[in-house]
């Protein structure tokens, strides 16, 4: 974590953020991303078949690393309210249950997200910087960010100017990252890529590199609020990444893909990947998350049919 | 140049599709004579959950359409079963029926998808009521599909009991899972080809080709199916199983009996009430 390896960066890293040319030469040097090899491995790792007691644990474990979701313009306190009872007690038929890791909102809602979950160790999420589009001067990003931190807001998801990346603006990037972590103060930073904006794995591979550079204590796929959100392949593509950088700097970087899981498969599969290339380490909710709303119903569902031997129904679990 | 026969794959209906089961199994059917007829997807478990799940997503959509449409959906699967009538009865002469019984039982069970689709606006107004209370309110009760209806029909007559059983569970607004038995597969199989063609929305009715002993007690036991009609089970263990599995959420049972409900009060087993007080607002 953070706190234990201060940004302290190897030479050659510390060098490549030196200018816009050193940083442009650095990410277009990173090797190539194998498109088809890491399509296969993805898929490879999808086949893999979870059963009885590890699926079990499965499933709690990735009810514990949940960011559980609400991010819609119609979103009332009221709504807020029952997203952070659900997510203290997934379950209320079943105390068992795990809480989830963290709730995430829009900024202005984090007093209240906080007020319902003051007694928890359940943390408050906070999207920013003009979220989802990210377009905005770099001022009211900043002043976005600000605010929710003075909210409560324990950890921050910023999003990455898409349109300065695919320009190859690296540095402008590089810069709005950096200012962001310095806005968000102790709060966790996790940066979204979009990667459904950056079309390249390619791309994907440079903007990971950029954000961990630029000192993010997470990087997250998407918003959710583009078509394609988080894929296996692209989470893979990701996780390498953050394997490298660790590597190379000794840091951890948390990981967090968001937007399409929804079925406890899914999120099986994800575990599978992190665990193939990152290793138990980083199989734990201070390093790896799942953005969702609606896949924690069908993990209660799941849970549900293997301690009850038969199917569940959606009757059985909450309305969100 | 010679002909070159196109052979029917025999596959599962499962949300609007034909698949092949998810376990990859087929049997061999053979004929009444014991000549090879067709490889056939046998379902699996998971098939089973997989068309829960296409049943319970088709299940807003048909029960909120207007019960003139439903009618009207309802009857155009029977100007299609009219038009591939006689693949049905060939299909029957394939599994033992003769001409006669094969034409007469085709030519029935038409009928009967019609006297069904006619029933979808009049059953409101048959069994709903307005009640008399004491006080200011306007009282009344409405018939409403009890939800998904899983299906285990009779072998003899096949075709005709598959009609009459999915039939009534659907003109209603319910949408339903049926597992028909081997011998009845090929007849299903068309029947599911109707329904696709026609414009009942895709996951109202699941067709499930196999050994109900395999995965009727999954569906007995699914906290999601409302109701099971289980008029096409002979084992009385293979029953009581059921029947324990089905109290489990309190679904609506269907027994075997040579006597089964004709005609309304068969429509009438998959239904739930609704009463609504109605302040009269003076």
């Amino acid at each position: 974590m953070l706190k234990d390896h201060p940004l302290v960066l190897p030479e050659l890293l510390t060098e490549a953020t030196n200018s816009a040319s050193a940083l442009k030469k650095f990410l277009h040097g990173l090797s190539q991303v194998d498109k088809v090899g890491a399509d296969a491995r993805a898929a490879m790792l999808a086949t893999r078949s979870i059963k009885t007691s590890a699926k079990l644990e499965g499933i709690d474990l990735a009810i514990t690393m949940i960011d559980l979701t609400t991010l819609e313009g119609s979103d009332t306190r009221g709504k807020v309210k029952t997203l952070c009872a659900k997510a203290r007690r997934p379950d209320p038929l079943d105390p068992t249950v795990p809480s989830t890791a963290a709730v995430c909102v829009y900024g202005d809602l984090v007093p209240f997200a906080k007020l319902e979950l003051a007694d928890s160790d359940i943390k408050v999420a906070a999207v920013a910087t003009a979220f989802p589009s990210g377009r905005a001067s770099k001022e009211v990003r900043v002043q976005d960010v600000r605010e929710a931190v003075a909210n409560g807001a324990d950890e921050i998801d910023m999003v990455i100017d898409r349109g300065a990346f695919l320009e190859g603006r690296y540095l402008e990037v590089y810069d709005d990252i950096q200012r962001v972590k310095a806005a968000s103060g102790t709060a966790h930073l996790k940066v979204i890529l979009e990667t459904g904006e950056l079309k390249t794995y390619d791309n994907v591979k440079r903007a990971s590199w950029l954000a961990m550079l630029a000192g993010a204590d997470f990087i997250k796929t998407s918003t959710g609020k583009i078509s394609p959100a988080a894929t296996l392949p692209v989470t893979l593509v990701m996780l390498q990444c953050i394997r490298d950088f660790h590597k190379a700097t000794l840091r951890k970087i948390g990981m967090k893909p968001a937007g399409g899981i929804k079925t406890t498969k899914d999120a099986m599969k994800y575990l599978v990947l992190v665990k193939e290339t990152l290793g138990d380490a980083w199989l734990t909710p201070t390093l790896f998350r799942l953005g969702a709303s609606s896949l924690l119903n069908d993990l209660l569902m799941q849970r549900q049919r293997m301690k009850s031997g038969h199917y569940s129904g959606p009757d059985y679990v909450s309305i969100d | 140049m010679s002909d070159l026969t196109v052979m029917r794959t025999h596959k599962l209906f499962i949300g609007g599709a034909f698949v092949r089961s998810e376990s990859g199994r087929t049997f061999v059917l053979n004929s009444a004579k014991g000549t090879f007829v067709a490889n056939v997807a046998l379902a699996s478990r998971k098939d089973a959950r997989d068309a829960v799940l296409s049943a319970r997503s088709a299940f807003e959509k048909w029960s909120g359409a207007t019960a003139y449409n439903r009618g009207q959906v309802l009857y155009r699967v029977a100007e299609i079963m009219q038009g591939r009538k006689d693949q049905f009865v060939e299909e029957l002469i394939l599994m033992g029926s003769s001409k006669r019984d094969a034409t007469k039982e085709v030519e029935q069970a038409i009928d009967q998808w019609v006297w069904y689709a006619g029933w979808s606006d009049k059953l409101a107004m048959v069994n709903g009521s307005a009640n008399p209370v004491a006080g200011n309110f306007f009282n009344f009760s409405v018939p409403e599909p009890t939800g998904i209806v899983a299906i285990i029909p009779t072998v003899t007559p096949s075709l005709y009991a598959l009609v009459d059983s999915v039939a009534a569970a659907i003109v209603s607004g319910n949408s339903s899972i049926v597992i028909a038995a081997k011998k009845s597969s090929l007849v299903a199989l068309s029947l599911a080809e109707c329904l696709a063609t026609s414009d009942v929305p895709p996951g109202v009715v699941n067709i499930l080709t196999g050994d109900a002993a395999e995965i009727a007690p999954w569906l007995a036991s699914h906290s999601d199916v409302n109701a099971i009609d289980l008029s096409g089970i002979s084992k009385k263990d293979l029953l009581i199983e059921l029947e324990k599995a089905a109290a489990e959420n309190l679904k609506r049972v269907l027994r075997p009996d040579k006597n089964l409900p004709q005609g309304l009060n068969r429509i009438n087993l998959w239904l739930e009430t609704k009463t609504v007080w109605h302040p009269r607002g003076y």
